[in-house]
């Protein structure tokens, strides 16, 4: 680990965070309320009716503003992968790239062709072209989030591939291994899921507030159903991909599973902590502890969402570090040893080869195929060192969960007053629509917290560590981009937010006819 | 079908895609060179918005165009997307600032309340237009003049300037800069060539037009020029080659003038290109008024031709397409920079989707130009930016 510049490590990871949750604010919107204005012209187109034309043409302009930023952002993440992690870029271009490639083929011109014509097709091509451009725009967009969630997907769990020792790379065998890896599969569902959530929170919560201003009561009201029905089968879809990941997690990635419950030392019935306060609590072993000073907790439901059973065993940090033969897990300790090997053999394969001595080649090759599983283990000594920061991946995790949970609530009474009362007069619950929209950035925002702290420090599971990933460049290059971006893109959000607010307030005091 | 091509052609069938990527991009570029003309084309308020909607209806594509570049470079030259986007971090990075504050520009310039005022996002929009054709032009002059890198054996690059990049466009002690420089003044003044007739194509407002056909004539000097410059630049110097048995990269005489020579096709390819860009601008300027709006496709169409043979001469024929002048022998070539055979043919399945991907952007956009854009739908459209 000395030989890595761990400031330039972490302006990159600060860097890249800073980007990908900036893109994560406007990417949700897109996702979801695609799919609402297309189901919204939809409506239009079949009814003839124009309050669904004005309706669609709304929401269409606040999909719009969202739309642009998203485009900017995401051109970044793409670049970042080469200009700051252009280690990364080498030992995972052969696959990482393929699914990049295909979204911009697939995808971004499915969506960027159609979106021209959704825009400014009123009038210009016949209705039911303009419509079927509004549903591409929407899958395109969806498409786009497939192939980069494959591409993540893979990081968290790398399948479909070995590694060439030849080019110091890891290489695709397998596509379709790759596309439908069961965690890839479930993190699309999911993160779209969710995003779809977002949205429909977002409509709703708009909605409500020209209802609390007593406004286009009726254009309110009909957007607000489509958004709560919506919602509601989008956030049923969301618990259900997110148990299935939770197992998912569980299975491949178990020290961020015992990140996520701040479960430091395993047991069998282990119960869910619902709610838990962490406070310090260093040992000598692990002086950056940070353990529960409070916690509720449900008995054996712990177990039985990692393992669909009340008595399976969950490994806490404490028995991933140290291992427990009795339950098949080997240390930390063991991992690091045969990671070392696997480096060394790799260098010392690389140097016969060089020279031509081909038996040495043959026998150090063969050593580091037997230890190559824990590769990036060998970058560390400390096994600490590779625990992910355990409150923040907690208190992301149940802020998540938690807020997710109440919008199930929050839909499904929304739609018992659209349906049974005047949801106009009630403004508790308008109040309560209306601030959720915060609440739901923050869950989306926890979301990907979850992901990508939670497997910190790899930045390919088990294989490749974040520290060996960065471009070789000064750190103070990318303080100074970080700067930069962190300008650029607060400022533009700002932009965003004031005229967002102004059209929705402008659009809101149009009187219907 | 894939699976049984070699991989070197497979590599090669991947080079020519990202080649065609790289040059339907240079002729998307023209919605940036549009942006640098808004003010000198649009006298008036009402002007400038048709201007920037005609421009707003397919900045899009141009960006779209930029990302799959990007991501088919990546997926098919790994080696490349790591040493040059890791080597040349400030170029890439000023790039990246100049796309960013150009997607919001169109969507939010009019926008009441958009905190930065409409002067704000149209000063955005002008410098995405100078500093993404520029640049993005200059980089690709390295593929001929090359960069200041080493790759050791794990294939970890090390960029040798602490500029970053920076000293291929501002290095004036090295006749690569000019080289480099030329190759980006020439997009540039391409882009405005074709933005120019992109308005003839599109806009239906006698004072843009004729204020149009001024700019094409006026822009068409300097690119040729220093498009000029560029190509007896890199036909007299030496080139980058490698030995395709064993790898060893050395310099030769004369090395793109003779890749043209020994790839006929390229060439001819190169020829019809030129003649086309040419033939474009003497139609577009000359005969105006019967075919002036027609001068964008032969310009167009030659400008991706054109493009194309030259990314095609950098790359084939045993030429190091990303050639280092710090370590000859850590060029990187289409054999040594790819991705795997598996990767390649995988993604080759793929690609036979462009040409429908071509065919419905071709449809859409010919849906939207039926009409040509004018003031009064200006006043009328509720999405105009």
């Amino acid at each position: 680990m000395e030989n890595f510049d761990l400031a330039l490590v972490d302006w990159s990871r600060a860097q890249f965070a800073l980007t990908a949750m900036y893109h994560w604010i406007f990417v949700p919107l897109t996702l979801g309320t695609s799919f609402i204005v297309a189901i919204m012209m939809s409506i239009y187109v079949r009814t003839g009716d124009e309050l669904w034309k004005r309706i669609t043409k709304f929401w269409m302009t606040l999909f719009g503003i969202n739309f642009a930023i998203g485009v900017a952002t995401g051109i970044i993440l793409e670049f970042e992968f080469g200009t700051n992690w252009s280690n990364y870029s080498w030992f995972v271009g052969d696959i990482f790239g393929a699914p990049l490639a295909i979204e911009g083929i697939l995808a971004f011109f499915l969506e960027s062709t159609f979106i021209a014509i959704l825009f400014f097709g009123w009038g210009r091509v016949s209705t039911k072209f303009h419509l079927l451009s509004a549903w591409l725009v929407a899958i395109g967009s969806n498409l786009s989030a497939l192939w980069i969630l494959v591409a993540n997907g893979w990081m968290q769990n790398p399948v479909g591939m070995t590694f060439n020792p030849d080019t110091a790379r890891n290489e695709m065998t397998n596509f379709w291994d790759i596309l439908l890896s069961p965690t890839a599969v479930n993190k699309f569902l999911h993160t779209i899921s969710s995003a779809y959530v977002l949205s429909a929170i977002f409509v709703i919560g708009v909605s409500a507030w020209f209802l609390l201003k007593h406004r286009r009561i009726l254009f309110a009201k009909k957007s607000m159903l489509v958004g709560a029905v919506f919602g509601i089968l989008s956030t049923l879809f969301m618990l259900m991909t997110g148990d299935e990941s939770a197992r998912q997690v569980f299975r491949d990635q178990p020290m961020k599973f015992a990140a996520m419950e701040g479960l430091y030392d395993g047991e069998q019935n282990a119960p869910l902590v619902v709610v838990g306060f962490m406070q310090k609590a260093p040992t000598k072993e692990n002086p950056k502890k940070v353990d529960f000073a409070f916690k509720i907790e449900i008995p054996n439901l712990l177990s039985y969402m990692a393992a669909l059973d009340p008595n399976a065993f969950v490994p806490g940090v404490n028995d991933l570090v140290n291992g427990r033969k009795e339950y098949g897990i080997v240390s930390y300790h063991e991992k690091i040893r045969q990671g070392k090997i696997a480096i060394t053999a790799l260098s010392a394969y690389k140097k016969a080869k060089e020279v031509g001595d081909t038996s040495k080649a043959s026998l150090e090759l063969s050593k580091f195929k037997d230890n190559y599983q824990y590769f990036g283990f060998g970058y560390y000594d400390n096994p600490y060192n590779i625990v992910p920061n355990i409150p923040v991946t907690f208190y992301a995790f149940h802020t998540m969960v938690g807020i997710g949970t109440l919008f199930l609530l929050l839909f499904i009474v929304v739609i018992y007053y659209l349906y049974k009362r005047d949801i106009s007069k009630v403004r508790w619950l308008n109040y309560i629509a209306l601030w959720s929209i915060p609440l739901a950035y923050i869950a989306s925002q926890a979301g990907w917290m979850v992901a990508e702290f939670g497997r910190q420090p790899w930045v390919v599971q088990d294989l490749m560590p974040t520290l060996s990933a960065v471009s070789n460049i000064d750190h103070k290059s990318v303080i100074t981009t970080f700067i930069i971006f962190a300008i650029i893109f607060t400022t533009l959000l700002i932009a965003e937010i004031k005229i967002m607010v102004t059209q929705i307030d402008k659009h809101s005091k149009i009187k219907e006819d | 079908m894939f699976e049984n091509l070699s991989y070197l052609t497979l590599q090669q069938y991947w080079w020519a895609v990202v080649s065609l990527l790289g040059a339907i991009l240079v002729f998307m570029l023209f919605v940036q060179g549009g942006q640098t003309l808004i003010y000198t084309l649009g006298k008036t308020s009402l002007q400038r918005k048709v201007i920037v909607n005609a421009l707003g209806r397919k900045w899009d594509l141009t960006f779209t165009t930029l990302v799959t570049f990007g991501g088919a470079a990546f997926a098919s030259f790994p080696l490349f997307y790591a040493t040059s986007f890791g080597g040349a971090y400030w170029v890439w990075m000023l790039i990246l600032f100049a796309f960013i504050i150009q997607a919001v520009s169109y969507e939010y310039r009019t926008k009441p309340n958009n905190f930065l005022g409409e002067k704000t996002f149209e000063s955005f929009l002008f410098i995405n237009g100078l500093l993404g054709t520029i640049l993005i032009g200059t980089a690709v002059g390295t593929f001929f003049t090359g960069s200041d890198f080493s790759i050791n054996n794990m294939n970890s690059s090390t960029w040798q300037s602490s500029f970053r990049g920076l000293e291929l466009a501002f290095n004036f002690t090295r006749f690569a800069t000019f080289v480099n420089l030329s190759l980006g003044l020439a997009v540039f003044f391409l882009s405005r060539v074709l933005a120019s007739m992109y308005f003839i194509n599109s806009i239906d407002d006698s004072t843009i037009l004729v204020g149009a056909r001024k700019q094409l004539i006026i822009n068409a000097i300097p690119f040729l020029f220093f498009f000029l410059f560029f190509l007896v630049s890199i036909t007299i110097m030496d080139g980058f080659a490698y030995n395709p048995i064993n790898g060893k990269v050395s310099l030769v005489e004369h090395k793109y003038l003779f890749n043209f020579i020994e790839m006929p096709m390229v060439g001819i390819i190169f020829l019809i290109g030129v003649i086309a860009v040419i033939f474009g601008i003497i139609r577009g300027y000359f005969y105006f008024q019967e075919c002036g709006t027609k001068a964008i496709w032969f310009t167009g169409f030659g400008t991706i031709l054109t493009v194309f043979a030259l990314f095609l001469i950098s790359g084939y024929n045993n030429t190091c397409f990303y050639p280092s002048t710090y370590d000859l022998q850590s060029s990187l070539t289409i054999e040594n920079a790819s991705s795997s055979k598996y990767t390649l043919v995988a993604m080759s399945y793929v690609s036979l989707l462009v040409p429908f991907v071509i065919a419905y952007i071709w449809y859409a956009w010919a849906s939207l130009n039926k009409k040509k854009i004018t003031e009064d739908e200006m006043e009328n459209d509720s999405h105009a930016y």
